[in-house]
């Protein structure tokens, strides 16, 4: 349980968002080219960190808009927002 | 030799203010090398470890355990046992696991306290009549016990659930499993901790693993706290921290690590003799021998290792058990906690050699782990030992990720175990 600051409506409780899972996962180009590993690592292989993990969150209970999130995932704290199609930052 | 435990046993503390009982287990330095070790000491680990030693004779073995055994997960379920699974695979794995479990406490001269009360799911909408009836169904053709019930009969069985048709979900029947029940999580562990020590096996505690030394495409041992300990072969069974030890090793697996809630009231006298669950509201409540309510709410949507969880999720929880038994309105909650549980993208779980020879891992099992204990140890030991899985986990190989050839049992058991 922990507050979010979402970067377009100021900070708001963790129930009003629905985390999106790990970020910084590019769909693939051409999809047809793709042989199973490759579709195996895109579709379920997961960092899951235990420390700082880059993450997508949405705000689905409020402005519905997406950002990404530095979060540590030992102690939930947030290190970072940043808007989607920016790079992670270095931390 | 272990002396045996038994009423005469007991008898005979007693005269002594049971000052003189005989240490369950030894506190062994880990030594040099080994033949196996297993990384985790909760019940699924210890379980692996016991039957690697009785079934298939690998006797130098050890296992390491960052906290104290049955400290994580194995402490911290809802102790339900039940094995009615929609997909073949399942149905075996689980009913391979329930039957141990009958036999259980003989085996080990150690009372697990496994009660066979049954465990009731409950039916809110068409939908969930639909499917259980059809898990109903499959069960009965893989010959497991089930049965379904109409909601006079789910009143029948436990008096004290609102079957009103006027609530917001009302109950619209349920299915059965007789020879499901509970079990006392701690005493699983430690049954298994004693019976493996017994035959030699080494249960190094506070000994945390900190890397995985590889030769190429083999493993040669594990950096721990207590320093290297060599080995050819490494069963990995640390639940919530499956993707921390496959790092070490350069592996990435299809985890996510959550959250998952339960809560515990404070005791009351005998009130419900069942298990009783409903995936569709998310309650599910049974109650244990010191008489409180057992309560299991859900897993947070965000990956976390913080074993605390959101109070929202408590809140849904016990809305629902509010709706579903009002009886419970002026209960207070005494406990609250969290587990961290690793769940896999089909909510089953990996018992699986890996691409490192000697490196194996049994993970996965999300949020329903207890109840296949002892057949998860049998068959992760079954898996080290030779090399190849047993017929019985082979659909829960690593690969299946790859192939696609997933057990899906997210309609089935994911939400409520």
């Amino acid at each position: 349980m922990f507050l979010i600051n979402c970067p377009y409506c100021g900070e708001r409780d963790q129930s009003e968002f629905v985390s999106g899972g790990e970020a910084h996962i590019a769909r693939p180009k051409q999809p047809t080219e793709l042989n199973d590993d490759q579709w195996a690592e895109y579709l379920f292989m997961r960092k899951n960190i235990k420390g700082i993990q880059f993450e997508r969150w949405n705000h689905a209970h409020g402005c519905r808009k997406w950002f990404n999130v530095a979060r540590d995932t030992s102690n939930d704290k947030i290190e970072k927002i940043y808007k989607m199609g920016e790079q992670p930052p270095k931390l | 030799m272990k002396n045996k435990y038994s009423i005469f046993s007991l008898i005979k503390n007693a005269f002594s203010n049971h000052e003189n009982w005989q240490r369950a287990w030894r506190d062994p330095e880990p030594k040099k090398e080994y033949d196996a070790v297993i990384v985790g000491g909760g019940g699924h680990g210890l379980a692996t470890a016991y039957y690697l030693a009785k079934k298939h004779n690998l006797t130098n073995i050890a296992v390491v355990e960052k906290g104290w055994i049955g400290g994580g997960n194995t402490g911290r379920n809802t102790t339900i046992i039940r094995s009615n699974y929609l997909w073949d695979a399942s149905a075996g794995l689980y009913d391979h696991a329930l039957k141990i479990w009958e036999g259980l406490s003989q085996e080990l001269n150690y009372n697990v306290m496994f009660s066979q009360r049954g465990v009731m799911n409950l039916a809110h909408n068409l939908q969930d009549v639909r499917d259980l009836k059809r898990r109903t169904h499959a069960n009965r053709l893989n010959g497991i016990d089930a049965v379904w019930l109409e909601t006079n009969e789910v009143k029948k069985f436990c008096p004290i659930i609102n079957t009103s048709q006027d609530i917001r979900y009302p109950v619209l029947g349920g299915t059965l499993q007789k020879r499901a029940g509970t079990a006392r999580h701690d005493a699983v562990a430690w049954g298994y901790a004693r019976g493996a020590d017994e035959m030699g096996v080494d249960i190094i505690q506070n000994c945390e693993v900190k890397g995985i030394k590889r030769n190429g495409d083999s493993v040669e041992g594990l950096e721990t706290t207590k320093g290297f300990i060599k080995t050819k072969k490494i069963g990995v069974v640390a639940a919530g921290h499956s993707s921390v030890i496959a790092n070490m090793a350069g592996l990435k697996l299809p985890l996510e690590s959550k959250p998952l809630q339960a809560l515990v009231s404070e005791p009351v006298k005998p009130i419900i003799d069942t298990v009783v669950m409903s995936n569709s509201v998310h309650a599910y409540v049974s109650q244990s021998d010191k008489g409180e309510l057992v309560i299991g709410a859900g897993t947070d949507s965000y990956v976390s290792y913080t074993q605390k969880g959101s109070f929202n999720i408590v809140e849904e929880t016990l809305k629902a058990i509010l709706e579903l038994y009002p009886i419970f309105s002026r209960m207070k909650m005494l406990r609250q906690w969290g587990g961290i549980v690793d769940i896999c993208p089909d909510a089953s779980p990996i018992i699986s050699k890996t691409s490192i020879k000697g490196l194996y891992f049994n993970c996965g099992w999300g949020t329903g782990g207890f109840k296949a204990t002892p057949g998860s140890g049998d068959l992760f030991a079954h898996t080290i030992a030779n090399d190849e899985p047993h017929k019985l986990n082979a659909a829960f190989n690593i690969n299946r990720f790859v192939s696609g050839d997933l057990v899906d049992e997210h309609g089935a058991a994911a939400v409520a175990h």
